[in-house]
């Protein structure tokens, strides 16, 4: 299964002809994902890399039955984009752009309410389940597919956790970045709940960073809705207060949103929290490893426990 | 973006919120001229970017033109220290010469975004003049909180009912209200990420008014707003990270004496806080951004270097966009060009990896390099001991 992409996605790339977006829908597509289409005003009816583009995604959407859009628009126009791809029924809009202005965020977040697309990021690296489908700016070759599902609000620190997770054998199902801006569409409840219901998912991974109260918010819904284990880390101890750490919502405001209070939510909540950013992968391996024990019958924790020890996890 | 307690007054004013009479000079005679045109009792204010300014000093009272004058020769030209500046604290250049008054009333109103229901949200509180974080830990249930409609803005019964929570006088009620919906029209209008009034004052004369005025802004939207742009005093920031955004890097001092250069915010965090963990203590943040090119790189290590507690670098790259081999050029060249003394280690991951560590080694300066975050950490904190 894996959640939000997989082989039945079928990708638009909005802002194909740019830099960004012709070098990712190329990425894409090498890692197996089908693109299908690409939108960008005043080219339509050309080709990009044998991919045809059209003007508007409502076109898009008709010729080639687009279920799934990844979005590089430039950040003043990126909003437009994402409301123009729910307009014309996409249910998935994975938009990749940084810099767009939270009102912006805010006017898109209040149109989509209620509607039936579902909006992941902005600023941020996207979506895989590997060996499925790539829709995002991640190097998919790190990736393998597998039953750890990985949410996070960063990116290159997710290609580090992933990293950890190959290297000790232990696969994923799918891996989300949710994105570093203040207001995003989808959150790590979201994330969290489609995980939970999803069979081919036996753990998660929650990377969360300092600013606002996402994590908080995954600690309460860990603690009622989650019966798989979840394992969290959370980026910024050291960072000081009233600054923007990078992205636009990490920023510790008012004496709220520190990396402190979050690891104690998370851990009221009964998520093991790992110290260090290089022990997320290790703490997911113990973590499996714990349920390995007394596991319900016909799941499949000794594969991961096996490599666990053949990996070295504990060596060190 | 931050500007100074004028500079959003007269934004404040230009969309119908009522301030006090004033002008802002940078002498003591000029400060004595609008203390005459202002009547004579005046408040001098220093006008830096940091908050507290009245606990060290920054604000004072003057009861003639010749105290005026007094009051903004010792202000202008220091080196003012408040809790939200450094230790060396922030020289006031400028100084705002504002009517005294008499104070019924203090009131606190703000609008900043609440990221949990993704919409800008007005707090009014009675208890002005403080912090509104200790109004909101202590008795919480002294703040008013609205949503602020993205499309229709704050609707008026919203401003009603705000000004009677607050409990102006009966005849102030609509000012008020008029005054509440107008800062909520400015936040949206200048894509504000915060626009707050503390206090907001029911004076003698039965009027209400910002006394005290602090707006910040969406980074990500002042492509939109030149007029705000403009505002951006450059001598607030610190120099290196001034340095560091006309160049597209993102970065910010600190303390301590491990540098580190690293792709993407979130890794750079998690690089300082595994520093901090293998006993050291990170100089900065800085992340070069996904496709950093090496003349970029090379920017990123001037900047780093120029910090002379800098006693170890730190270089970390999950290479997604970035390509290991490229950012080994642009670390080689800039070693090279900037001629760099301490030891530098280096930790990279993801595409052309062993191209990039070959040129590292083939390259005869002398790098560390590291296969692990947690190796690294330990390395470069060993590196900057030995130095010191």
């Amino acid at each position: 299964m894996s959640i939000l992409v997989d082989r039945a996605t079928r990708l638009l790339v909005q802002g194909i002809t740019g830099k960004e977006g012709s070098f990712h829908a190329r990425a894409c597509r090498e890692y197996g994902t089908k693109v299908v289409a690409g939108v960008t005003p005043g080219k339509g009816g050309t080709e990009q890399d044998g991919v045809p583009v059209f003007h508007t995604v409502a076109e898009a959407v008709a010729a080639t039955g687009v279920n799934c859009s990844l979005i590089f628009v430039p950040p003043a126009f990126a909003a437009d984009a994402i409301l123009e791809a729910a307009d014309a029924g996409v249910p998935l809009v994975v938009c990749i752009t940084e810099g767009i202005p939270a009102l912006d965020m805010v006017r898109v977040k209040r149109a989509l309410e209620g509607g039936k697309t579902r909006l992941v990021g902005p600023n941020c690296p996207g979506l895989i389940s590997p060996g499925k489908a790539k829709v995002g700016i991640m190097p998919g070759h790190i990736h393998r597919p597998g039953r750890v599902g990985v949410v996070s609000r960063s990116g290159t620190l997710t290609y580090e956790a992933v990293h950890q997770l190959t290297a000790l054998g232990l696969g994923q199902s799918t891996c989300v970045g949710i994105g570093g801006d203040p207001v995003t569409g989808t959150s790590f409840v979201d994330c969290l709940r489609l995980f939970e219901a999803d069979a081919e998912t036996d753990v998660v991974l929650l990377i969360g960073e300092i600013g606002g109260t996402a994590e908080e918010e995954a600690a309460a819904f860990v603690k009622t809705h989650m019966t798989k284990p979840v394992v969290g880390y959370v980026a910024g101890r050291t960072a000081p207060p009233g600054r923007r750490m990078g992205h636009a919502g990490a920023i510790i405001a008012g004496g709220a949103g520190t990396a402190a209070e979050k690891i104690a939510a998370l851990r009221r909540a009964g998520i093991r929290v790992v110290q260090s950013p290089a022990e997320m992968g290790k703490g997911i391996a113990a973590a499996l490893a714990r349920r390995g024990v007394g596991a319900r019958p016909g799941r499949r924790p000794r594969a991961g426990r096996r490599r666990l020890s053949a990996g070295g996890a504990r060596r060190r | 973006m931050k500007i100074h307690e004028y500079q959003a007054k007269a934004i404040l004013a230009g969309h119908g919120v009522p301030v006090p009479k004033g002008e802002v000079t940078d002498t003591p005679p000029a400060a004595r001229a609008v203390a005459e045109r202002l009547g004579g009792r005046v408040v001098v204010k220093a006008q830096i970017h940091a908050g507290g300014r009245g606990k060290g000093g920054g604000v004072k009272l003057a009861r003639s033109p010749a105290e005026a004058e007094r009051a903004a020769s010792q202000i202008l030209g220091m080196m003012l220290k408040t809790p939200q500046t450094g230790p060396e604290g922030q020289r006031v250049k400028r100084v705002l010469v504002e009517e005294a008054m008499a104070i019924h009333q203090e009131l606190y109103l703000g609008v900043v975004l609440d990221r949990r229901v993704g919409l800008p949200v007005i707090m009014a509180s009675p208890a002005g003049g403080m912090e509104i974080e200790e109004v909101a830990a202590t008795s919480p249930e002294k703040i008013l909180r609205a949503a602020v409609d993205p499309a229709g803005g704050l609707f008026p019964y919203v401003g009603r009912k705000l000004a009677y929570g607050l409990g102006v006088p009966a005849e102030l009620v609509r000012p008020t209200a008029d005054l509440i919906l107008a800062l909520a029209r400015a936040y949206q209008e200048k894509d504000c990420s915060l626009a707050e009034i503390n206090p907001l004052v029911v004076t003698g004369d039965g009027r209400v008014l910002a006394l005290d005025a602090k707006m910040t802004f969406d980074d990500n939207a002042l492509f939109r707003h030149p007029e705000i742009r403009e505002l951006r005093d450059l001598d607030e920031e610190a120099p290196l990270e001034v340095e560091a955004s006309r160049f597209g890097l993102n970065y910010i001092k600190l303390d301590g004496t491990v540098g580190c250069m690293v792709n993407g915010a979130g890794l750079a965090m998690a690089t300082m806080d595994i520093i901090q963990q293998a006993g050291g203590a990170p100089a900065n943040f800085l992340d070069v951004g996904g496709g950093a090119s090496a003349e970029q790189i090379e920017n990123a290590f001037r900047i780093l270097m120029a910090d002379p507690h800098v006693g170890a670098v730190l270089i970390n790259i999950f290479g997604g966009i970035l390509r290991c081999d490229r950012l080994a050029a642009g670390v080689i060249q800039a070693a090279r060009t900037l001629k760099v003394q301490v030891p530098i280690v280096i930790r990279m991951e993801g595409t052309n990896v062993a191209q990039g560590k070959q040129m590292l080694r083939e390259s005869g300066l002398n790098f560390l390099t590291a296969d692990s975050m947690a190796e690294a950490a330990r390395m470069v904190v060993a590196a900057s001991r030995g130095r010191a």
